[in-house]
């Protein structure tokens, strides 16, 4: 089981978090048309490479965080984020 | 006769505690530490069971944990390892797959007609016709080995642990017990694994020297602190170190499954040893040369009187010294190493009785042990991503470079004495124990709660160990003749040349076409045969075909394990032991445990509907929401409106997922300027919490909302009747419940029976005039006990949650999840004067929007049966009429003791909606009844009298 390392609890079990998939924008409900909804509702990007996750902390501290993930390595990292310095990981836990 | 040696032969029984056990019925004696197998070895009982497919009589082959022909049942469970089960007093043994007996097989019949169960035998001749296969199943399934499953076994008792060492070994060889001992010493807290039932690995058939050095190695484990797990298997290594552990020697348990998170693993799983290819290798009487040496050094039993040894390393020539030992006259020995060979063995039906040379000499005998090579289970190490290379040196495959978190030692890595063994392994523990520090380091400087960390990281130790040699060993696979490659699925090397011939390139391919490896022992002994078969049958190297990729489990873990102890969590309310004390009938709801009724629901609905009653509502889910920014919260996450909701008011909302379905409703109240209580559903409430987060910390992080979940903090009672008022007035001095100063859908702080800061407000799920009181948990049994007395001349009763679902539906109230389901969108529901299109945002909003646009969405409806005394099935299909086209269905539907008839609410499409329509439903039973849509949801005071009096 992959650890995930929450920002306040640390390295923590992924199966003590909620994956809550791939990072994406929500579209602007009052403009956006059908397609771009259901984009966002449904469609994911999938990629074989870094990809940007939500997780929830929901045994601990229920913080939602960010984290870039290599799908085929498994290699995790903070992601840079606005209003965020880039810096150290959060954590290589290997 | 007794095959059992004296002693000092035998280290591992204890020959002054004797055992009675039976053997299909035999009664026979055999000594504390032995094994089944080794048991009825000493007793002359060499046949233990038949094979898989051809039903040949089988003993014992390596006398370990992997000896593949030797599953037994004992008393009510199959499949027992009989070479590994320790011997227990009493134990009603029996032979399996065999009928009517072991020594008279009449399967074995299959051995004639062995050419037609080849590889894909049945792939091939049972693929058509189709209609054939229920027949070809119901024989087959009498072929299909194993034993026999009694279906009135008791519950076991299994377990789980969660663990977190510094390093765990995976096993307790000399390699793993010296690096368990030295990453101890460096002050690891270490899990030593070992899957036979001591420690010493090889050591324990050795010389006395070996010996003595096993047990001084445990010894020191033991006194270092190791946790010394024995009769455990390692059984799967994943990511980050996550490593799941079989125990089957823990106390009170029948196996335990231990989830270890280790900083370091250090895997010393030591070798396996080959069964040789030749005509007639599984002969019972023909072993390896481990199993042999184990027999007599540690179980002091005689595997026969005059031996032929094959040998090629110095495992055979140790063999040959153990056998002298134990008095077995030595009739040959044949050395690969000189170019001698064997071709075939021959016997009587049950035991070995003559070897054939190479030279074309035949030799008598009733032994032949075999010693040609090893095999590395690399099984760990694969999980971990490495991709073993095969050395055709040293006949057997290597670790690549596992991860860094991951280190191998002993037998796995290279060749050496005991002495440089050790060496190696305690180099290994050192080195885990150092890497462990790093790796603990950081964990604790990741961790924003967790105590600072002291300094810098510790630099990450870089691997010096200086490398074990490897032996120079001959490639020995196979002789002249095909022989047995997998014993426990049959499977012969002409099968796999077969399998090669039409085409199988690829051992991941031949591999799933023969089922060679597939068996109870994972491949242990067989796959490198497999792997050297294909590259003969294909005139490759080893090396060029590659190895079969080794997945969890190590070895087999039994289903129990996995699944624990039986354990379902519930909740109750603090008022449960009232409940249970006056009668209640529990219903387990969600998660919560409930009172149903007290007897009679029906009649609780009626004295509630006449008098007044009252309802442990607990469960209802409940946050507290405080912060300037709550309305802007409610607005998005509810159809309806909320920015203009008083102090005192309390509000019905609607909330969407972004999809536009149904995800919960409650009630919201504002009891203060920036201080809201929500209600959520019961089955709601975990779900609502983590949403309201959700929206909170990502898409508006700005707000300044607190929330906090109080569904148990407070205990919830529904007062409900038309006596509540009176009832609750005897209560409370401080909350003015008259209708015009404390009106329907408001709410009030005060004092209730003494306590203070309750919660009131005036809602009407059962439709009748009802306060529901939210009272601190700690004083509920005291307020719950002065609703009842103080109510006694009203006619106070309790009530549960069948008389409350009762009342809802005699008034129509749907209930998410039950009259909705995951493809209910919010107009659905009928309540779209809810549903505000005009706010700038809210969860699902779009979606709902398009819906509402296009009409097409099927709606709740309230529908009575025209026989009033039929009540449909729920989930009963609406069909058009006359025909199979569903159209509908019945979501809830109740008896209604107050209007003495059925009543139902159901979702139909919008051409079936309108009221007056007559519905044709399909009951369970196949008849159809008619049933007419009402015109208003609720079947009883649509007008709402009752709730707003």
């Amino acid at each position: 089981m992959l650890l995930v390392p929450c920002p306040h609890c640390g390295p923590m079990n992924a199966g003590d978090l909620t994956y809550n998939g791939e990072s994406h924008r929500r579209p602007d409900p009052k403009t956006c048309t059908p397609k771009e909804w259901r984009t966002y509702l449904y469609l994911r990007e999938n990629p074989s490479g870094w990809l940007l996750e939500n997780w929830y902390c929901s045994s601990g501290c229920r913080k939602h965080f960010k984290i870039e993930r290599h799908t085929l390595t498994g290699e995790l990292r903070a992601p840079v984020l606005p209003g965020r310095k880039p810096g150290a990981t959060q954590g290589d836990m290997k | 006769m007794s095959y059992r040696l004296p002693a000092p032969l035998g280290n591992a029984i204890d020959r002054s505690s004797a055992i009675s056990f039976t053997w299909n019925g035999k009664k026979l004696k055999g000594f504390e530490g032995d094994t089944i197998a080794s048991a009825l070895l000493a007793n002359g009982e060499h046949i233990l069971g038949r094979s898989m497919k051809y039903h040949r009589p089988r003993g014992v082959l390596t006398a370990d944990f992997w000896d593949p022909n030797t599953t037994v049942q004992v008393d009510d469970e199959p499949n027992v390892r009989a070479s590994h089960r320790k011997l227990a007093d009493g134990m009603a043994v029996s032979a399996q797959n065999v009928w009517p007996s072991l020594k008279f097989d009449v399967k074995a019949a299959n051995g004639l007609v062995g050419r037609f169960l080849t590889a894909g035998f049945y792939y091939k001749t049972f693929m058509k016709p189709a209609k054939l296969w229920p027949t070809y199943e119901h024989v087959l399934a009498k072929f299909a080995p194993g034993g026999a499953v009694d279906l009135n076994t008791p519950h076991g008792r299994y377990d789980k642990r969660y663990a977190h060492p510094d390093v765990v070994v995976a096993g307790g060889g000399p390699s793993g017990m010296a690096a368990a001992l030295a990453a101890a010493e460096a002050g690891s807290s270490v899990m030593l694994v070992e899957h036979e039932h001591q420690l010493g690995g090889h050591l324990l058939w050795g010389s006395d020297d070996d010996q003595v050095a096993a047990t001084e190695l445990a010894a020191s484990c033991e006194a270092a602190g190791v946790e010394i797990l024995s009769n455990s298997t390692v059984a799967g290594r994943y990511e980050d170190n996550w490593i799941s552990i079989s125990q089957r020697n823990h106390p009170g348990v029948i196996e335990r499954l231990i989830k270890a998170r280790a900083k370091t693993l250090v895997v010393a799983a030591g070798t396996i040893e080959r069964p040789y290819v030749f005509q007639g290798n599984d002969l019972p009487g023909v072993m390896t040369s481990g199993g042999a040496q184990r027999l007599i050094r540690m179980y002091g039993v005689k595997p026969g009187t005059r031996a032929v040894v094959f040998t090629a390393n110095e495992s055979g020539d140790s063999a040959v010294e153990a056998l002298q030992s134990a008095g077995i006259s030595i009739a040959r020995v044949v050395d690969a190493r000189s170019g001698e060979g064997i071709t075939s063995a021959s016997g009587s039906k049950s035991r070995v009785k003559r070897v054939t040379l190479s030279d074309g000499a035949t030799v008598d005998c009733d032994l032949l042990v075999t010693a040609v090579g090893w095999t590395t289970p690399t099984s760990l190490l694969n999980m971990a991503g490495d991709r073993p290379v095969y050395d055709a040196d040293a006949a057997r495959f290597f670790p690549a470079g596992p991860p860094d978190n991951v280190l191998a030692t002993g037998g796995m890595v290279g060749d050496g004495s005991r002495n440089e063994l050790i060496a190696h392994g305690r180099a290994t523990g050192e080195l885990a124990a150092g890497r462990a520090v790093v790796v603990r380091h950081r964990i604790q400087a990741a961790t924003a709660r967790a105590t600072p960390v002291d300094g810098q990281e510790p630099d990450y130790p870089a691997d010096e160990r200086t490398p074990l040699d490897r032996a120079r060993h001959p490639e020995v696979y196979r002789s002249t003749t095909h022989g047995i490659v997998d014993y426990s699925e049959d499977v012969s090397s002409k099968d796999l040349f077969s399998a090669a011939g039409e085409g199988f390139d690829s051992v991941e391919l031949i591999k799933r076409f023969t089922t060679a490896t597939m068996g109870p022992s994972q491949g242990k002994l067989e796959t490198v045969n497999t792997v050297a078969m294909l590259a003969e049958a294909r005139n490759e190297t080893i090396a060029e075909v590659g190895t079969t990729m080794w997945r969890p489990p190590y070895a087999p873990i039994s289903l129990g394990a996995l699944a624990g102890r039986i354990n379902e969590p519930t909740r109750v309310s603090v008022l449960q032991s009232w409940h249970e004390a006056n009668g209640a009938t529990p219903i387990l709801a969600g998660q919560w445990v409930r009172p149903e009724h007290y007897g009679d629901p029906a009649a609780e609905v009626l004295n509630t509907r006449t008098n007044v009653g009252i309802i442990d509502v607990t469960p209802l889910g409940k946050l507290d929401l405080q912060g300037p920014d709550v309305p802007k919260l409610l607005s998005l996450l509810y159809t309806n409106k909320w920015m203009a909701l008083p102090i005192g008011g309390v509000r019905y909302g609607l909330m969407c997922a972004e999809d536009g379905v149904v995800l919960d409703d409650g009630v919201t109240a504002r009891l203060d300027e920036e201080h809201y209580l929500m209600t959520t559903t019961s089955s709601g409430a975990a779900k609502i919490w983590h949403w309201i987060e959700m929206w909170l910390q990502t898409e508006h992080p700005d707000w300044q909302v607190h929330v906090t979940p109080v569904t148990t903090g407070l205990t919830s009672i529904n007062i409900a009747g038309p006596n509540s008022r009176e009832l609750l007035g005897r209560l409370t001095d401080d909350i003015d419940l008259d209708p015009d100063a404390f009106p329907y859908m408001n709410v009030r702080r005060g004092t209730i029976a003494g306590v203070e800061n309750c919660i009131a407000w005036r809602i009407g799920f059962t439709g009748e005039l009802s306060y529901e009181i939210h009272v601190p948990s700690g004083h509920a049994v005291h307020v719950w006990g002065q609703l009842l007395e103080q109510g006694a001349d009203l006619g106070v009763k309790a009530f549960g949650l069948e008389a409350q679902r009762i009342m809802r539906l005699e008034k129509g109230h749907f209930i998410v999840g039950q009259d909705t389901d995951g493809l209910s969108k919010a107009p659905v529901t009928g309540l779209n004067p809810l549903l505000k299109l005009d706010k700038d945002d809210w969860a699902g909003m779009p979606e709902v929007a398009w819906t509402i646009e296009s009409g097409d969405h099927p709606v709740i409806v309230a529908c009575q049966p025209d026989n009033g005394s039929v009540v449909p099935e729920e989930a009963a299909q609406i069909l058009r009429a006359g025909t199979t086209e569903i159209v509908g269905r019945i979501t809830s539907s109740r008896m209604s003791p107050t209007l003495n008839r059925s009543i139902c609410l159901a979702q139909v499409t919008k051409e079936f909606a309108t009221p007056g329509t007559s519905l044709e439903v399909l009951l369970v039973s196949g008849e159809r009844i008619t049933a007419t849509v009402q015109e208003h949801h609720a079947h009883f005071d649509p007008e709402g009298a009752r709730l707003r009096g």
